[in-house]
């Protein structure tokens, strides 16, 4: 408990709040019926969800024709997609895991939505390799199971086979990870519950008791979670990059990629759960929870990660001139300059330059500005991957077989449906799981409650430091 | 954990280190203490109830090492005897391109060998419902529970109320 506590470390929590209110405050959404906003969200989330749907039985019913991919031009914004997505996810492991070894406190905040996050945006992202293959009812085939066709393995030299066992790693780690967190969580729902409701909770909760040595075992388990996590979201992003990475083509061939896709990462990554979360603290009611320090705090890692994607960017375009290898060169300046290069100048403004305003101090406590920053970056961070994939594969070797891309709107529907998909979920998982980790917070709020930290603290700190 | 058809005298206190004073008197009393159930995790409580550490890390030891050989054994037998293949040039073991699946089901196998020992071990599980004492308990209450069977009740209740207990309850289990 008496954990020491800087005096000039902001609280946490703020409002004064006692173990129940806290219960109160974190469990009632769950139990209340829908606002009209909520059912508005639903609506227009399930109506986009259906147009992906569509236009995914379209491309399967077709076939890949029905999307503007040529010969040259092999990926488009599916792998731009299934790229961006991934990099969604990987916010919700660094909160979770990264800043749970770093003991970060404020990570208690946010890390229950962003966890969630994460495996919406892995399960978005998956559908793309999938749909990508054509013939999808063949998908399994990627997997290495006793076949009748010799058996017949997958290549596990290839990166593509890397990925497969990188995401679908990451994405069952990081379920197991949230769902054990949430379990004690299903189990306050559960002791407020009556008749069906209770029922319900009482199944998902597991069995919950509370004792001290389950309560330790928890502990225990996320704390090793969290230190395989760590590597594992590193190294996902790091095999994704690898798709390109081990390739022969100028622009993909490089070794900086591992590093730059992962900051890339992290930076999209947070700009959505910074989305996210400024919406659902305004909807819940969640100021006291999600302070103006936990959105300052996010915003100190995007500043950190998008200056990293910058020098990124500022490297290569340094490394294929001092190369002297004019494949390289021609690379980078058709990248640039070429036919796409509206799409750089999106990249370079909305993730480099954008970023930079997170210097001042009153920026970074906006809401309203960090908001519109957190659309910007998912943008620009879009328009990255985009960039790195299409602009690449228009100018290859062979001007004969030079091309131009632009998606159909069946590519288009897809891309759109995954949104639809992605906020059909968040919104259901708003109304059956607090959004914010019930039981950590109030494990917090003895050393960053408001009322026993910062300037405005009670002087009951001598009451309680004796404990031990 | 609980025994069917147990007896048990339980108090309730509103603050954690109100409760960790009480545990540590009983064990100074002697009272031999059931278990103690919290609404989250309590720092610094393990080492006064006399809890040894988990051993968890090492089950996530053991699957991790079995998800490492399984990987690696795997693709070696598939690639150098079951059907070598050579791919670019390669020679067919070509170990360095085995790493990162041999990673990935590495933190696989530790990750879901730990998850499922952590629930079997605290008899938890889908559909599985433990008794427990309080609904409170996981809200807002912090709860000493005692076997009957094995203290003294009147010793007990005296304890309850010397140490700060804002509620004394019984309840069959």
């Amino acid at each position: 408990m008496s954990a020491i506590v800087s005096p000039i470390r902001e609280p946490l929590v703020t409002g004064g709040k006692t173990y129940h209110q806290i219960t109160e405050d974190l469990i009632s959404p769950t139990e209340k019926t829908p606002t009209k906003s909520w059912v508005i969200g639903l609506i227009l989330s399930v109506m986009v969800f259906s147009f992906g749907a569509f236009s995914i039985l379209w491309t399967i019913w077709i076939g890949i024709g029905s999307w503007d991919l040529n010969r040259t031009i092999g990926w488009g914004w599916d792998i731009t997609n299934f790229v961006w997505w991934i990099g969604i996810g990987h916010a919700g492991t660094l909160i979770s895991a990264i800043l749970l070894l770093f003991r970060q406190k404020w990570r208690t905040g946010v890390n229950r939505a962003a966890e969630a996050m994460t495996i919406f945006a892995v399960m978005c992202a998956g559908l793309f390799p999938v749909i990508h293959m054509g013939r999808v009812w063949l998908a399994m085939f990627i997997f290495p199971y006793v076949n009748t066709r010799g058996p017949l393995w997958p290549n596990f030299n290839s990166p593509l086979l890397w990925d497969v066992f990188a995401i679908s790693t990451y994405f069952t780690v990081s379920l197991l990870f949230w769902y054990t967190g949430l379990v004690p969580d299903f189990a306050t729902i559960r002791d407020r519950a009556t008749g069906i409701r209770k029922k319900i909770y009482n199944f998902l909760s597991f069995g919950w008791t509370g004792s001290a040595k389950h309560w330790q075992r928890w502990e225990s388990l996320s704390l090793i979670l969290a230190g395989i996590a760590t590597p594992l979201v590193l190294s996902v992003h790091t095999i994704v990059s690898f798709d390109f990475a081990t390739s022969v083509i100028p622009g993909w061939h490089t070794t900086i990629f591992p590093p730059y896709f992962v900051a890339g990462a992290i930076f999209s990554g947070f700009a959505m759960v910074l989305t996210l979360m400024l919406i659902t603290r305004k909807l819940l009611k969640l100021e006291d929870y999600i302070t103006l320090e936990h959105i300052e705090s996010m915003n100190k890692v995007i500043l950190a990660t998008g200056s990293i994607v910058g020098v990124a960017y500022l490297t290569e375009l340094f490394i294929s001139w001092y190369s002297g290898y004019i494949y390289e060169q021609f690379a980078f300046f058709n990248r640039a300059l070429g036919p796409y290069w509206w799409s750089y100048f999106g990249m370079m403004f909305c993730n480099v330059v954008s970023p930079q305003f997170f210097w001042s101090k009153n920026l970074r406590r906006n809401v309203m500005f960090t908001f519109f920053m957190s659309i910007f970056i998912n943008i620009g961070m879009w328009f990255e991957r985009f960039v790195i994939i299409a602009t690449t594969l228009a100018r290859d070797y062979l001007p004969s077989s030079w091309s131009y891309y632009s998606p159909t709107w069946v590519e288009i529907g897809i891309f759109v449906g995954t949104m639809g998909l992605f906020f059909v979920l968040y919104l259901v998982f708003t109304r059956v799981a607090p959004v914010v980790a019930v039981a950590e917070i109030k494990s917090i709020l003895k050393s960053s409650g408001d009322q026993y930290a910062g300037k405005n603290a009670h002087a009951h700190h001598d009451a309680h430091s004796d404990a031990h | 954990m609980a025994n069917k058809n147990m007896d048990v005298i339980y108090g309730l206190y509103d603050d954690e280190e109100v409760m960790m004073k009480a545990v540590a008197q009983a064990k100074k009393d002697h009272l031999d203490i059931l278990d103690v159930y919290t609404p989250f995790p309590v720092h610094g409580l393990d080492p006064i109830l006399g809890l040894e550490e988990s051993r968890l890390h090492i089950v996530g030891f053991v699957f991790g090492s079995l998800g490492t050989l399984t990987a690696f054994l795997g693709m070696t037998w598939v690639f150098t005897k079951d059907w070598p293949i050579i791919f670019g040039g390669k020679p067919y073991w070509s170990v360095p391109a085995f790493i990162p699946i041999t990673f990935e089901l590495t933190v696989l196998f530790a990750a879901i060998g730990m998850v499922v020992t952590f629930y079997t071990i605290c008899g938890m599980g889908p559909g599985v419902t433990n008794a427990y004492l309080d609904d409170r308990i996981t809200d807002d209450k912090f709860c000493i529970a005692f076997n009957k069977a094995n203290v003294d009740s009147s010793a007990v209740e005296s304890f309850f109320t010397s140490t700060g207990a804002s509620e004394v309850n019984q309840k069959s289990i």
